[in-house]
C-alpha cells in the first residue's frame, strides 16, 4: 500500500468544466432511507447527481469468506446491498460508484470500535463513521471529481442561522438521528444535504413504493454493519489477532505498539470470568469477561440479586468497569444515578451563538442533553474545562452513563453539539 | 448528454454485432429445442449448436471434435486447473504466470490450498513472461503450466508458442487463456502448440454466455459440471443454444475479417498514443515496446487519481476502466500490475483504453480532449505528491 497518507483536495474555485457543475453526491448504503433520499434528489432536478457507495468491509478479506449463499446479505457494507444501490441510481437514472474505503474504515471506526471495548466502554461506530469517513473521506474523495455536496439519507435537517448553518432535530422526533451527526461542523454541515429531514418513515417508504424502488420493502439496516454474528465473538477475534501481531512484532526486537489489549497481558485474561463486585469492593461471584457488560445493564450479569449482599437485595446493574483489573462493579438503580459526568473531545457547532455569553465559561450553557441515542433528553448545564473536557450536570441524576458514548447538546429542535462521555 | 458516451472498455466486455444478435434472434423467437432430444425440435438444435461448434474450430484451425462449449472463459479455465488437481491427485506442480487472468489464479490458489505446489513465474516490467524463467520452473511432476496469450490489462502478448515447445518436450500439459486474443490477432491451436486453449464470444462482439474451451486430442479433462451427456460428457447442461449460435457467428466474423479488424484498431490506438503524448504532459504509457494487442493502452498519469479520472471520464461521457473489471465495481491496485513489479501509486495513477470495432477516430479525438482536460483538472486540485510529503 501507498506509505504516505491521501492527498487532499484543496477548495474548489469556480469550475468550468462541464461534469462538474454543481454535482451533488449521494451516500447510498442500498438501504431504504439512502435510496429515497437518491430518488428524491435526482426528482428535484436541481442539478447533476451521482450516487457513491463506500466498500466498507471486505468480508472475504476480514472474516476470510462468509458462510455460503450469505454473503453480505443485510449488512450495510455487503456486496448485495452494494448491487441495490447500483439498481437504486439506475431507477433515478443517475450514474453510481462504488469507493474502496475499507483501509479507511478499520482505521477510523474498526479499530477503535475494539479499542474501547476492551477498555470496558461502550462504543459508538455510527458517530464515527459519520464524522470520519462520510462526511471527512467520502465528501473529499467526491470532491476530486466535482462534487460539491454530499447527501445522505440521515433523517436530520440543516437550517440556515445567524451564525451559519445549524444543524436541527428531523421534523418526525420518532426516526431522528441527529444525534449521530453532532461532530459535524459547520463547513460540513454547509456542503450537506438531507432530503429526509422533513419526512416520517412511513413517507419514505410511501415514496419508494411510489417510485417503484427495488428497496421499498427493506427493514431497517444492522446497526453493527461490520459484525456479521456476536459482538463480543468479534472483538475476541479482533484481540486475539493483535495479540499475534503485538507477539510478532516483540519478537523482531520492536516496541509493542498495538492499541488496546493486544501489548499488555490482557490476553491472558481474554475469556477470563471478570470478579463482579459491590461498590465496598466485596466479590459477589464471577462473570463473563470483563468487556461483556455495558454501563447500565441489568440482564445477565452472572449474579443474582437474591445471593444477597451489600447491593440491598434489589435489581443489580453495571455501574463500572475496569478493564485493567478485568473487574464489573455492580450496585443498585440509586448507585447507578449519576448527577453530572466529565466529556472530552468537546464540539460546539455555531460557537459564536452558544459560547458568546461573557459567563458561559464559568456558568456553563444550559441545553438539553441526550446520553445515548434513544435517551429522551435530560436538562443540564455544560461547563467548558482546558483541553477539551467539559463538565456535564444534569438537573436529575440519569441512569446509565456510559463512557464512550456521546453525549449531544440541543435547545429546542437545534444541536449545540456535544462530546464523549469519558 | 448532447452527444451520446463513448465506450473503450472492450477488454471488459464488446456491444454485440447486429449480425451476430441476428443470427441469434430466431433462437430467441421462433425457433427452440433441446439439442439432446430425438424429436425434430432437438435435432433442429442440435445442428445449430454443431454448426457453431465448427464455426469455434475453423477460427482456431482445429477440428470441430475438439471443442467443448462452455458458459464462460472463467468456467473453461476452472475446469482446465482444477481438473489437474483431480486427476494428479493433488500432488505435484502447476506452473501459471503470476498476472494469469483471476479464474486461473484462484483455481490454482484451490489446488494449491488442497496440497498442490504451485510456482508463479513473474512478467517482467515490460509487461512480458520470459519463456526460459517459464520453462526453467517445469518438474517432472509438474501437472500443468498455465500462460494466457494476451495480458486482459496491458494486452502484452506472451511467448506461448516457446513456451509450449518446453512443455512438450517434458510432458507438461499448457493452458492457454487466449479470451482477450481471439478476435483481435490471429490465433491458431497449430502455432501455439498448447493443450488446451479458452476463448470467450462477448470479447469479440459475441453474446455474453457462451465461451469454448479447446483440447489437444489426447488431453485430458474431468468434466467440473456432471450430471448429463452433452460435449461429450465433459461439460454437462443443457446447451444455451441462442449464445452458442451467437458465439458461432462471431467467431466465423472473426476469421473472416480479422485482418481489418487488427488494422481498424490499430490505427485508433495508433492515433490514441501519438495523440495522448501530446496532450497530456508526463503520460507514462505501458509496456509500450512489447508485442502487444492491437486495441489495449495502458497508461499511468503520475499525480493522477486513476479512480478520480475513470468517474470524471465516465461523467463526461468516455467510459474507459482502470483495470480489470472486478465484481464489486470498485477500484484498486490490481495484483497484475503489481507482478510486473509496478508501484501501488503508479497502478492506482493508471487506466486501461480499449478500443472496439464501434469506434472512430473522432471519437479518438474527442477523448484525447476531455482526457487532457481532466487530468490538467485533476493535477489542478491534487497536491503533487511531493507537495504532501512537504
Amino acid at each position: 500500500m501507498t506509505a504516505a497518507a491521501p492527498a487532499r483536495v484543496r477548495d474548489l474555485p469556480a469550475d468550468k468544466t462541464a461534469s462538474a457543475a454543481g454535482l451533488t453526491a449521494v451516500a447510498m448504503s442500498g438501504g431504504l432511507d439512502s435510496s429515497v433520499a437518491a430518488w428524491l434528489l435526482a426528482e428535484q432536478g436541481e442539478g447533476p447527481v451521482v450516487g457513491l457507495s463506500m466498500l466498507l468491509w471486505d468480508a472475504i478479506k476480514e472474516e476470510g469468506g462468509p458462510p455460503a449463499g450469505t454473503a453480505g446479505d443485510g449488512r450495510c457494507c455487503g456486496a448485495l446491498d452494494l448491487g441495490d444501490a447500483k439498481r437504486v441510481a439506475q431507477q433515478a437514472g443517475i450514474p453510481h460508484y462504488t469507493l474502496r474505503m475499507d483501509a479507511e474504515f478499520r482505521d477510523r471506526v474498526v479499530d477503535p470500535f475494539v479499542d474501547d471495548y476492551l477498555a470496558g466502554r461502550t462504543p459508538s461506530p455510527c458517530v464515527r463513521c459519520n464524522t470520519w469517513v462520510k462526511f471527512d473521506l467520502l465528501l473529499d474523495r467526491a470532491r476530486r471529481f466535482g462534487a460539491r455536496r454530499l447527501a445522505t439519507g440521515h433523517y436530520a435537517r440543516i437550517v440556515d442561522g445567524p451564525a451559519g448553518p445549524e444543524l436541527h432535530a428531523a421534523a418526525h422526533a420518532g426516526k431522528d438521528q441527529s444525534y449521530f451527526l453532532f461532530e459535524l461542523g459547520r463547513e460540513q454541515l454547509a456542503t450537506s444535504v438531507f432530503p429526509l429531514g422533513e419526512l416520517s418513515k412511513d413517507e419514505v417508504r410511501a415514496v419508494a413504493r411510489r417510485a417503484g424502488l427495488a428497496v421499498a420493502g427493506k427493514g431497517e439496516s444492522m446497526d453493527l454493519c461490520f459484525v456479521a454474528g456476536g459482538v463480543e465473538e468479534f472483538v475476541e477475534r479482533e484481540a486475539a489477532r493483535r495479540a499475534v501481531r503485538a507477539q510478532a512484532s516483540v519478537s523482531r526486537g520492536e516496541r509493542a505498539a498495538v492499541p488496546g489489549d493486544g501489548s499488555r497481558d490482557g490476553l491472558a485474561q481474554l475469556g477470563a470470568g471478570a470478579a463482579l463486585v459491590d461498590r465496598a469492593g466485596r466479590e459477589l461471584g464471577r462473570g463473563a469477561p470483563y468487556y461483556r457488560y455495558t454501563v447500565g445493564q441489568r440482564r445477565g450479569l452472572g449474579v443474582s440479586s437474591t445471593g444477597g449482599t451489600a447491593a440491598g437485595g434489589g435489581r443489580l446493574y453495571v455501574l463500572a468497569i475496569d478493564a485493567d483489573a478485568n473487574r464489573v462493579t455492580v450496585g443498585s438503580a440509586e448507585e447507578l444515578a449519576r448527577p453530572a459526568f466529565t466529556g472530552r473531545g468537546l464540539h460546539w457547532i455555531n460557537p459564536e451563538l452558544d459560547l458568546a455569553a461573557a459567563d458561559a465559561a464559568t456558568a456553563g450553557v444550559e441545553a438539553t442533553v441526550k446520553i445515548r441515542s434513544r435517551h429522551p433528553g435530560v436538562a443540564a448545564r455544560v461547563r467548558p474545562l482546558a483541553g477539551g473536557r467539559c463538565e456535564v450536570e444534569f438537573s436529575d441524576p440519569q441512569h446509565g452513563v456510559a463512557p464512550g458514548q456521546a453525549a449531544v447538546f440541543y435547545r429546542g429542535s437545534r444541536v449545540l453539539g456535544g462530546c464523549w462521555i469519558a | 448528454m448532447d452527444t451520446p458516451p463513448v465506450y473503450l472498455d472492450h477488454n471488459a466486455t464488446t456491444p454485440l454485432d447486429p449480425r451476430v444478435r441476428s443470427a441469434m434472434l430466431p433462437w430467441l423467437g421462433e425457433r427452440h429445442g433441446n439439442p439432446s432430444s430425438v424429436h425434430r425440435f432437438g435435432q433442429a438444435a442440435r445442428e445449430a449448436v454443431e454448426a457453431a461448434r465448427e464455426e469455434v474450430a475453423a477460427l482456431l484451425g482445429a477440428r470441430a471434435a475438439e471443442v467443448v462449449l462452455t458458459g464462460s472463459g472463467t468456467e473453461a479455465n476452472n475446469a482446465v486447473v482444477l481438473g489437474a488437481g483431480r486427476r494428479s491427485g493433488l500432488s505435484g506442480r502447476i506452473v501459471i504466470s503470476a498476472f494469469e487472468h483471476p479464474s486461473v489464479r484462484a483455481a490454482a490458489g484451490l489446488v494449491e490450498a488442497a496440497g498442490m505446489e504451485v510456482v508463479r513465474v513473474r512478467p517482467g516490467a515490460d509487461g512480458v513472461v520470459d519463456a526460459g524463467a517459464m520453462s526453467g520452473a517445469l518438474t517432472p511432476d509438474t501437472r500443468l503450466a498455465c500462460l494466457m496469450l494476451a495480458n486482459n490489462e496491458v494486452g502484452t502478448l506472451q511467448p506461448v508458442a516457446a513456451v509450449a515447445a518446453a512443455c512438450r518436450e517434458r510432458g507438461v500439459p499448457l493452458l492457454c487463456d487466449a479470451v482477450q486474443a481471439v478476435g483481435k490477432v490471429p490465433v491458431t491451436v497449430g502455432e501455439l502448440g498448447c493443450d488446451f486453449l479458452t476463448l470467450g464470444g462477448h470479447k469479440f462482439h459475441g453474446p455474453l454466455g457462451a465461451a469454448a474451451l479447446w483440447l489437444r486430442p489426447g488431453a485430458e479433462l474431468e468434466p467440473l459440471l456432471v450430471g448429463g451427456s452433452q460435449e461429450r460428457r465433459r461439460r454437462a447442461s443443457t446447451e444455451n443454444v441462442p449464445a452458442v449460435v451467437g458465439l458461432g457467428a462471431a467467431c466465423d466474423l472473426a476469421r473472416r475479417e480479422l485482418a481489418d479488424r487488427r488494422r481498424h484498431l490499430a490505427v485508433l490506438r495508433d492515433r490514441f498514443e501519438a495523440g495522448v503524448r501530446e496532450a497530456v504532459p508526463g503520460a507514462v504509457l505501458h509496456a509500450a515496446d512489447a508485442p502487444r494487442l492491437p486495441n489495449t493502452s495502458h497508461l499511468a498519469f503520475p499525480g493522477v487519481e486513476g479512480e478520480a479520472l475513470l468517474i470524471r471520464l465516465d461523467l463526461a461521457g468516455f467510459s474507459v476502466s482502470t483495470g480489470s473489471a472486478c465484481a464489486s465495481g470498485t477500484v484498486e491496485p490490481s495484483p497484475g500490475l503489481s507482478a510486473m513489479g509496478m508501484p501501488p501509486e503508479e497502478a492506482l495513477a493508471s487506466i486501461r483504453v480499449s478500443f472496439g470495432m464501434t469506434n472512430t477516430s473522432d471519437e479518438v479525438d474527442r477523448f484525447l480532449a476531455a482526457l487532457a482536460r481532466e487530468v490538467a483538472e485533476l493535477r489542478r486540485l491534487m497536491p503533487a505528491p511531493a507537495e504532501v510529503v512537504a
